[in-house]
Parts: C-alpha cells; structure tokens; sequence
C-alpha cells in the first residue's frame, strides 16, 4: 500500500480536532470529510489525495467514541494513520468499521519520515518503506484479533473460531 | 481476579480470564444517543446494502435510547436525527426511549444512574466515550463507536481484550472543600491522558468507601480523560441504597477476590488533596487553583454528565446563595429529575438570585454544539471534562475544567477562585 505523508509532528491529535463536535449532528459521510482536521489544520481538505497517509505522535485520537473521527479520515482519502500509540476507541472504529488502518510506529519511523515522503507499507512483513528516502523501517505487528479482522474486512465480516 | 476480570469471565462463559485475553462478553445493556443512533443507524443501511439481516434486534429490553447532544433540537438537521432516532425506536420496539419534553430525560450517562439502568455486575457498553462513568454503581461500562454498537444491537456480545488494571488508593475522606472532581483531575495529571490507555482504572480505600455513589461517578466519567477502557469502584451497601431508591430490584454484588491483581497501584491521602483546575488545553495539565494563572474569566458553566448532578448543583449552589456573579453563569441540570430536585429544594431560586442563566438538560456547550458555546479568545471556567482545542466552541478559546465548587466561587469574582479564599 503506497502513498504520500501528511504529517502532525505532535501528540494527543484528539477527536475534537479530527472532526469539531458542530459537525457530531452529520452522518452524510462527503460532507464530514469536508470538516476533517479542521480544528488543527484548515488546509488538510485542499491539500489531501485519495491514498495518502497521516503521521502523527502519541495517543491519536483521543478524547471522544465518534465514529465521525476514522469517517471523516476515511473519506477524505486516508488509508491509514500512522501513529507512536493510538487512543483505544478510534483504534477499534477503525479496524471495526474498516476505515482505516491504524499503524503503531516506533521513534526512529516517527522522527525519519517527512511531511510529503512516498512510503509503502506491507502488512504482511510488518516493513514500511520509505520510498523518497530509500529506508526501510518496523510497524508493530497488529495483535491476532486486529490482524484478523482487518483480514475480514470488517468486525460484521468476521467470523469467530 | 479483579473485579473487573470477575464480570468479563461471568459474561465470557469461562471460569476465568487474565490480562490481554481476548474474549467476547455477552452484553446486559447497551445505550446510544442522538449522536451515536444516527451513525448506528447509518451502519445499519451499510449492513442491508450488504445483504446483512438487520430485522430484528438481539434483545429490545435491554436497549435504551437517549435524546442529549443536540437537544433541543437547534437546527434542522438536529430535529430530523432526533424523528430519525424516534422512528428507529418505534420500529425495533425499544421502549426506554428517554425523549425531550416527554418527563424524564437528560445526559445519557446520568440516565444510567438516576433511572438505575444499569446494575452492579452487568456488562454495560454504550456509543458514548464517557459510558465509564457507570462503573461507579460496580459494572463494566466502557464506550464504543457506532459500528460496534450495532455489531451488540445485532448480536448482543462484542470483544474485548480483558484490560490490566490500575489502582487507586484514597486514604481517608477529602476535605470539604475538595471534591471527586479535583482527585479525578489529579490523578490524570500524575499519569497523563495516555496513563490509563487501554486499561481498567479502578478506585477504592477509605475515602471511597466513604464517598457519595454521585462524586465515584465523576471519578469514573472522567477515566475516559485517562484514555481508560473503564473505570470501577467495588459496590457497597450506598449503591445498592442508591439504586433501590431508584427503583431497581435483584441487586447482587461482585467484587474481587482477596488475592485480586492489578497491574500497579497509587496512593493518595484525602487530607492533602488540594483543589485542582486543569487548564487549555488538556485535562492533564493541571494547576493547584491558588497558583493558577489570574486570568480575567468570561463565562462559568455549571453542567454535563461530569458536574451538574444533584451534589454538584448542591455544590454550586452553597457557593452561590446570597452572592452575586460577576461573570455569564450557566446553569443545566444532567437531567429532568435532578432539575426537579434542584426545584424542590431551592437550589434553582439561589441560582437565579445570583444572577446565573438555567438551562435545560443537554451536552449542548460541553462538546461546543450549541447552547453556550465559545466565541474566539473567550475564557470559561467549566464543569465538564475535556478542554482540547475548540471543544466548548471557537478553536481560539480556552477553557479551564474545575469541580462545580471551584467553578461557582470563579463565577463570584471572574477569576480562577479557590472556594476557601471568598469572602
């Protein structure tokens, strides 16, 4: 999976920033990706693409349970976030709604990649690619259930053993 | 096992479970709201596109529905989540529909408690990050997003990792100046938004033991601040009072074993608990009150599932009686039957002496939907319990997160105030 990086060079990026709570009353998912980042980054609508990735510090998406959050990512053309650690709720929306991937990062992969660098992430080896820089660096492996229901598609497409 | 290990093993079908496994729990209540219903029943017509049966809910009786974030309705789009929401209930024959205007209805969370919705043991998940605070009453009570909702809606069980559990320990009553608030804001300060991440935070000692169920409940609440995935207090005789003055019968308790396990603990002595504010922008970045910064105040807000229960108005109102405000004070009562007790009591006309605005039951301004929000730079002092950027309003301006004592001695001189330090 490749794409290009935006990135938050912060911590605590929280679900009020992601989606500002005006916009909890709009379930149209279009229009949510139209408020996406807003509280932090009013450019992020006219400068994301369709596959592009975030990359950002510690405890992502803290704060509220709105699914808004990964929706509004989502559908603005986010694939995955890349993060040091993520808040519990918007991790399981993501990996549970299939809208994103949620990929935990370690220090050097956080520091090393740049706002705009081309990387491709794999999964199945845990390796991301820093294309732009010609480096390679670790993701922690998802745990079995994450892994298996993002294999899924979905936690309505899972199916338990 | 740990209390909270005890009711995931009961609810998992196994004669135990440890840390980090993964299981799926049987459900006893779940709840959505005029935020989380509309994006539940959002995933709902994703499932039907998709072929998925969704005619039938696993269990009606154990679902309730609350009207909170937006109400009422100001705006359109509003109105037509809460016909939406109405419709929803009619059709899969939910009855515990809490609707606005309609007697009793108020914060989802506070709903939980005030119409003993929930009881000890149960396993209790909700679309609303601060279902926490339901652990009080000795439940497992965690939020979840919308797709996960559905999920129990359709199936009446979700998984969870079983979480490691943080204790603490208070050590004798707070003072009477302290309150849960002010413990609950140090606590995250000590270990940080992160510092309870994915974990079970849970409280106990003598000064649990001999606080009211209402101030466990915003210790709990605000767990969901820690990054927690919930907060517990072990139940006791006053939970069980609480609940059957509210109605519910067949009350059985759980709690630990004594050789119950926890992942680390933490110790506070109630006497040297001082009055807290956390300031913008995070309620982890916390301030004794006397030496917090002298900002000029532009609005208190005495409300939301956190700070506007009844003790908290009790709070607000010893304060308040026989002074004036100096700044904008509002006033919004968690629910209808806290209001009518606010009525009965008093409180409502010391409120009103003082000069504050008393407004109806709604998250409104807490999550700067509507109803009091915040214009570019101003400051407000606020009951609630998060302060990000923009949370109450305009992304420019701040708000400062205090227990109701705190918030209404500010509201007196529109400074920062420490309730012993008014004349």
């Amino acid at each position: 999976m490749k794409g290009n990086v935006i990135k938050y060079a912060r911590d605590n990026i929280d679900t009020d920033v992601i989606i500002p709570g005006q916009y909890l009353k709009v379930h149209d998912y279009a229009e949510l990706a139209l408020h996406a980042m807003e509280g932090l980054d009013p450019d992020f609508h006219s400068k994301v693409k369709e596959g592009d990735f975030i990359l950002s510090g510690r405890n992502f998406g803290c704060g509220s349970s709105r699914e808004h959050a990964p929706i509004a990512l989502s559908h603005s053309g986010i694939k995955a976030v890349l993060a040091l650690s993520f808040a519990r709720i918007f991790y399981r929306n993501a990996v549970d709604g299939a809208f994103l991937l949620p990929i935990e990062i370690e220090e050097d992969a956080y520091s090393n990649i740049s706002e705009g660098d081309e990387i491709d992430i794999d999964i199945h080896t845990n390796e991301i690619k820093n294309i732009t820089k010609n480096k390679t660096y670790k993701m922690k492996p998802f745990s079995e259930i994450i892994g298996k229901i993002i294999e899924a598609g979905g936690l309505f497409k899972y199916k338990p053993d | 096992m740990n209390i909270t290990e005890k009711i995931l093993a009961r609810a998992s079908g196994r004669p135990r479970v440890t840390p980090d496994d993964v299981i799926f729990a049987n459900v006893d209540k779940v709840m959505m709201h005029d935020v989380s219903g509309p994006g539940v029943i959002k995933v709902f017509d994703k499932l039907k596109k998709q072929g998925i049966n969704v005619d039938k809910l696993w269990d009606p009786t154990k679902v309730w529905v609350a009207e909170d974030h937006f109400v009422p309705s100001p705006d359109k789009v509003s109105a037509e989540n809460i016909v939406k929401l109405s419709n929803f209930t009619k059709n899969y024959g939910i009855e515990k529909h809490f609707k606005y205007g309609m007697g009793q209805y108020g914060i989802c969370h506070t709903l939980s408690h005030e119409e003993a919705l929930v009881l000890p043991g149960d396993v209790y998940v909700g679309g609303d990050s601060h279902t926490n605070t339901t652990g009080a009453l000795g439940s497992f009570a965690c939020g979840l997003g919308h797709t996960d909702v559905a999920y129990v809606l359709l199936n009446g069980k979700i998984w969870f990792k079983v979480p490691e559990t943080l204790y603490f320990k208070l050590n004798g009553k707070l003072p009477e100046h302290v309150m849960a608030k002010d413990f609950i804001l140090k606590i995250i300060g000590d270990i940080s938004t992160e510092g309870g991440a994915y974990k079970t935070m849970q409280f106990g000692g003598s000064g649990i033991d001999e606080m009211s169920v209402e101030s466990r409940l915003t210790l709990c609440n605000m767990t969901t601040e820690a990054g927690a995935k919930n907060g517990i207090v072990e139940p006791d005789q006053k939970v069980i009072d609480y609940l059957t003055s509210r109605g519910a019968t067949n009350i059985s308790l759980v709690v630990g074993d004594d050789d119950a396990e926890y992942e680390k603990t933490y110790e506070y002595e109630g006497s040297e608990m001082e009055p807290i504010v956390a300031k913008p922008f995070s309620p982890e970045n916390i301030s004794i009150v006397r030496e917090a910064p002298s900002v000029e105040l532009d609005k208190s807000y005495i409300g939301s599932c956190t700070g506007a229960k009844y003790e908290d108005l009790q709070a607000a109102a010893k304060i308040l009686k026989g002074r004036k405000v100096k700044i904008r004070t509002e006033i919004l009562p968690a629910s209808i039957s806290i209001y009518k007790r606010a009525m009965e009591n008093g409180l409502l006309k010391i409120f009103l002496d003082a000069g504050a605005t008393i407004g109806p039951p709604t998250c409104g301004a807490c999550c700067g939907a509507h109803m009091g929000v915040l214009a570019k730079d101003e400051i407000c002092i606020s009951t609630t319990n998060r302060n990000f950027p923009g949370r109450m309003g305009h992304v420019d301006s701040q708000t400062y997160l205090s227990s109701p004592l705190v918030a209404a001695a500010s509201a007196v001189t529109g400074k920062i105030t420490d309730p012993r330090d008014l004349n």
